[in-house]
């Protein structure tokens, strides 16, 4: 069996078998099992990847495997994998597997909690491996839906608002993208006359540039939506204040990058002209969202909406590196997916642990955590740190490529946001230390507080999963971007003239 | 005339007509009138199955009445949606109709009016496809009228038949310009006359009218909401499914086979009438609250996207269209479904009745959202590929800002099908429909549904074989 089809099938067949479980015992068991099992095959697909490499195997996608689905409109179900996907399913399966033990003591209505939540990780898992942009978008739906359940039931505050207002903003997204995605179907055309939705063969074609200028937006933006782009990320502070936990973590550690990653590898990379031609506007609205984002987390007093509003800012980022055409950018865009993935996750992660026992998120009602529960303070100091850039954590890395990346530019007003863009880190920095300071130090504002439960394994298991591989990117960023930038060799080829 | 051939090409019709006479002196001659119930079940079931072996491809008499392996096809499914409503309705009759003794009539009434829309989507020339029309409607107006202990029904009824009328005289009128312009009434010969002049497209949109009518397409949808708030569940269940879906095949029949020369100009009326009825519909649906009358204007706004896939002229806007009308058939049946079972058990039809009912009823909740999904055009159920390949197929010719307009349709109509799921799901309540079981009929008739939309777009085949049966059709 194709180990790609498999990524699809464990979560597919972990969701039928959590019908048949009885209570939430059961569901959290099998869940595990289901997602840890994922983790080992993403493991074994690394493997196997680097195998294949090493014995020379040089095609763009590997492990491909394509089945007829639509014969008469040439619809397939195909999927594939480069370097750059590798990195992304084997981050989907480190976060979904953290999420499950994330929401280790989720009680009400547990079985359905599970099944919606991995019914989005398969969309995610999905989504990435797909090499037909039908299947893309079939994958692509199925993980944006389940969120408005998940948020609708289990979350909290204005629960029913965030959900309906992600589930419109993003389902209004995919209603762009699936104009633009007709429409690059209806300019390819083989010499058989036959269209088609293939990926690898739509980009051997040519498309007309006034195609493209038409086109491009709406698979840009449509993606975009997603990506937190600026104007259309509000739906990403209130949805992901509103989600719970393993939620917030799977959304803004993985969903959003598909946003990031669609933008890159279907509209930027078939329509290259149009990138070119729409980079200036673009990139002044991700450099915006960036230096937003960073200001507003500044003044927000909700760890979840400063974490919500510091993640449009570091998703921007991503955007913001798409736009300068270097391969050194675009190795840091791909970085900063994986990178600010971990990092939110973990954020989002603690977050929800400190509101379990606490049960508040107000960063004023607190204080002093770091005496009563130092595991979790330690953990969110570091992960502070490796988002706002310290060398030897993954922050650091995606940053610097991005960064250098992005001067390699010489366009004017591509240095301009540069410098604007770096700025922001130094926002970063404020709203990182004002919770370290406010939350973590200082005196302890409430005595209930002393009484607060220790770490447990779970917990424990959450943390050692997303800052392991922090610190791992962080220390050796060699393997991973060596991986990403053989990736991206098809990719600059597109934009070389 | 061959009288094998009679008999071979006009199969089904015939067998429908035995089974309505079988029902009639079953009335007079069975006492139990319970049985009556299970023998219409019965007898429709067979004539379902022997509607899948295949037909004779053929005309009869001169022309008149056609038939071929798609329209056959559609009886098929237009069959399987009956056989769900009767199956739905099975509880309904025999708790309300055998006390007023009117068992035999609601199961003649609803055969009569299926077969005429057989004739109706057979027809040849304008003659029979009038005489079809008008067997098919005159039954419905009967069947919305059978609450008779309930004003509203009779008030349904007479909107309806009135409405009908004036439709259907219009549709006249447009015949007879058409004949003056032509000299014929044969679909085949018509085509030749059919230029564009003022008096053929004056015709020609007057004879539509009917049909745009029975598909409740903007701005001929005022009946809509009334007569399916007012009607019985089955009825407006057969209403919106069979009727709508019959009437929008013989509406695509005729405009891509009889009124190919007028493609531009009825390409336009499409591109203006499918916006105003997708907007309509959706923005109406918002703030319903009668499920009967939500899935009304939810039904309307369906029919928009289903004359935006006629638009292309093609075979892949045929085949979408029948595609999506197999989807719209199973998905709107379930939704309808859950509704009837809740109706039957509690009397509720609000939608802040449905809070809190996945936590007592979790099964039909759960096929709920999967019919609302289907409807929304959400993968991986049926719904999303019907409404994908209709947007393919209007692509095809290029109309992207009309697919740009029905997108964001979709997105609106996505916000007030996620209200159920709102209600039924997330909401709280103190006092929620308390758990219930249907009987046999009912689950069967809910299965069914569940099926179709869970298999019909996955399965790649079933959208293949249409496709091919198109192709040979437009040939």
């Amino acid at each position: 069996m194709n180990i790609l089809t498999l990524l699809v099938i464990i979560p597919v067949l972990t969701v039928l078998g959590l019908i048949f479980t009885k209570d939430h015992k059961q569901a959290r068991v099998l869940s595990a099992i289901g997602m840890g099992l994922e983790f080992v095959a993403s493991l074994v697909l690394l493997w196997m990847f680097f195998k294949e490499r090493g014995a020379g195997n040089t095609s763009d996608f590997l492990f491909d495997y394509n089945v007829m689905w639509f014969k008469s409109l040439n619809i397939h179900f195909h999927v594939g994998i480069d370097g750059i996907g590798v990195l992304m399913i084997l981050l989907t399966s480190i976060i979904s597997f953290a999420g499950v033990f994330a929401s280790w003591e989720m009680k009400d209505l547990a079985k359905e909690f599970f099944i919606f939540l991995i019914l989005l990780a398969t969309g995610v898992f999905g989504f990435f491996i797909a090499q037909d942009l039908f299947t893309m978008f079939v994958f692509y739906e199925i993980a944006v839906i389940p969120m408005y359940v998940l948020i609708g039931i289990w979350g909290t505050g204005p629960k029913e608002y965030s959900a309906m207002k992600l589930t419109l903003m993003l389902m209004g997204g995919s209603a762009l993208l699936q104009v633009g995605l007709l429409g690059v179907y209806y300019y390819s055309g083989n010499a058989a006359g036959l269209h088609t939705f293939d990926i690898s063969e739509l980009s051997q074609m040519h498309f007309p540039f006034a195609m493209q200028k038409f086109f491009f937006p709406f698979i840009f933006v449509g993606f975009g939506v997603l990506g937190a782009l600026f104007p259309f990320h509000t739906w990403s502070p209130d949805g992901h204040a509103s989600a719970p936990t393993a939620v917030s973590m799977l959304h803004a550690g993985v969903l959003m990058k598909l946003g990031s990653y669609g933008a890159f590898r279907v509209a930027m990379y078939l329509m290259p002209e149009a990138a070119v031609y729409f980079a200036d506007l673009f990139l002044v609205l991700s450099g915006f969202s960036v230096i937003y984002g960073a200001f507003v987390a500044v003044r927000k007093t909700d760890l979840k909406y400063i974490n919500a509003y510091s993640s449009v800012s570091h998703v921007g980022l991503i955007l913001f590196a798409l736009m300068m055409f270097t391969k050194t950018a675009f190795t840091g865009a791909i970085l900063q997916m994986i990178s600010h993935g971990l990092m939110t996750a973990m954020f989002f992660g603690l977050i929800g642990m400190i509101y379990g026992r606490t049960g508040t998120r107000e960063i004023y009602k607190m204080g002093g955590l770091m005496k009563i529960l130092p595991i979790i303070s330690a953990t969110y100091v570091i992960a502070g740190l490796a988002s706002l850039g310290l060398p030897g954590l993954s922050g650091f890395v995606a940053e610097m490529n991005i960064f250098v990346g992005a001067w390699e530019n010489p366009n004017l007003l591509n240095r301009i946001f540069t410098v604007v863009a770096v700025s922001a880190i130094v926002v970063t920095a404020v709203y990182i230390l004002r919770v370290v300071g406010v939350l973590l130090m200082g005196p302890i504002k409430n005595d209930k507080f002393n009484k607060l439960h220790k770490v447990t394994w779970y917990e424990r298991v959450v943390i050692i999963l997303l800052m392991g591989s922090i610190a791992g990117i962080g220390l050796m960023p060699l393997w991973i971007t060596d991986t990403i930038r053989e990736g991206l060799i098809p990719i600059m080829e597109r934009f070389v003239h | 005339m061959d009288l094998s051939n009679f008999f071979s090409i006009m199969r089904g019709e015939i067998i429908l007509t035995v089974v309505i006479i079988l029902l009639l002196i079953a009335e007079i001659a069975v006492k139990n009138k319970d049985k009556i119930i299970y023998l219409a079940l019965f007898l429709f079931f067979v004539h379902t199955v022997i509607g899948f072996l295949g037909v004779q491809e053929g005309t009869l008499f001169g022309g008149m009445f056609q038939t071929n392996a798609t329209i056959n096809t559609f009886k098929n499914i237009l069959n399987t949606g009956v056989l769900i409503v009767l199956l739905q309705s099975t509880s309904w009759v025999k708790n309300k109709m055998t006390e007023c003794n009117r068992v035999a009539e609601f199961y003649i009434l609803l055969f009569a009016s299926l077969l005429g829309m057989y004739f109706m989507i057979s027809a040849g020339d304008f003659l029979m496809f009038y005489l079809g029309i008008e067997t098919a409607s005159l039954p419905v107006a009967g069947l919305a009228a059978f609450d008779t202990f309930k004003k509203r029904s009779s008030e349904a009824a007479l909107k309806y038949i009135f409405l009908a009328a004036v439709t259907s005289g219009v549709s006249l009128f447009g015949i007879s310009l058409l004949y003056a312009s032509s000299g014929t009434i044969y679909f085949s010969e018509m085509t030749q006359y059919l230029t564009n002049g003022n008096l053929v497209t004056l015709g020609f949109l007057f004879f539509i009218t009917g049909l745009l009518f029975k598909i409740s397409i903007v701005p001929f949808h005022l009946w809509t909401a009334d007569v399916y708030e007012g009607a019985p569940i089955g009825v407006t269940s057969y209403l919106s499914v069979i009727s709508k879906g019959a009437s929008a095949f013989i509406l695509m029949i005729i405009l891509y086979t009889m009124a190919k020369p007028l493609i531009e100009m009825w390409r336009e009326v499409i591109y203006i009438l499918a916006i105003l009825t997708m907007f309509t519909g959706n923005l109406f649906a918002l703030r319903q609250k009668n499920m009967k009358r939500f899935l009304a204007f939810s039904s309307i706004a369906q029919a928009g996207f289903v004359i935006l896939g006629m638009i292309s002229g093609t075979q892949i806007g045929m085949a979408s269209v029948i595609f999506f009308l197999t989807t719209y058939i199973f998905s709107n049946l379930g939704a309808f479904g859950v509704v009837y079972a809740i109706a039957n058990k509690t009397g509720k039809e609000n939608m802040d009745d449905y809070n809190g009912f996945y936590r007592t009823n979790p099964l039909l909740s759960i096929l709920m959202m999967l019919a609302l999904f289907s409807l929304a055009g959400i993968p991986p159920v049926a719904g999303f590929f019907g409404k994908f390949f209709l947007f393919m197929s209007a692509a095809s010719e290029g109309y992207y800002w009309l697919i740009f307009i029905a997108v964001i349709n979709v997105t609106i109509s996505l916000y007030y099908y996620l209200l159920v799921v709102r209600a039924m799901f997330i909401r709280p309540n103190d006092n929620p429909i308390p758990f219930f079981k249907s009987d046999w009929a009912m689950r069967l008739g809910l299965l069914i549904p569940a099926a179709g939309i869970l298999l019909l777009g996955l399965y790649g085949p079933v959208y293949e074989h249409i496709n091919d049966l198109v192709g040979m059709f437009l040939k």
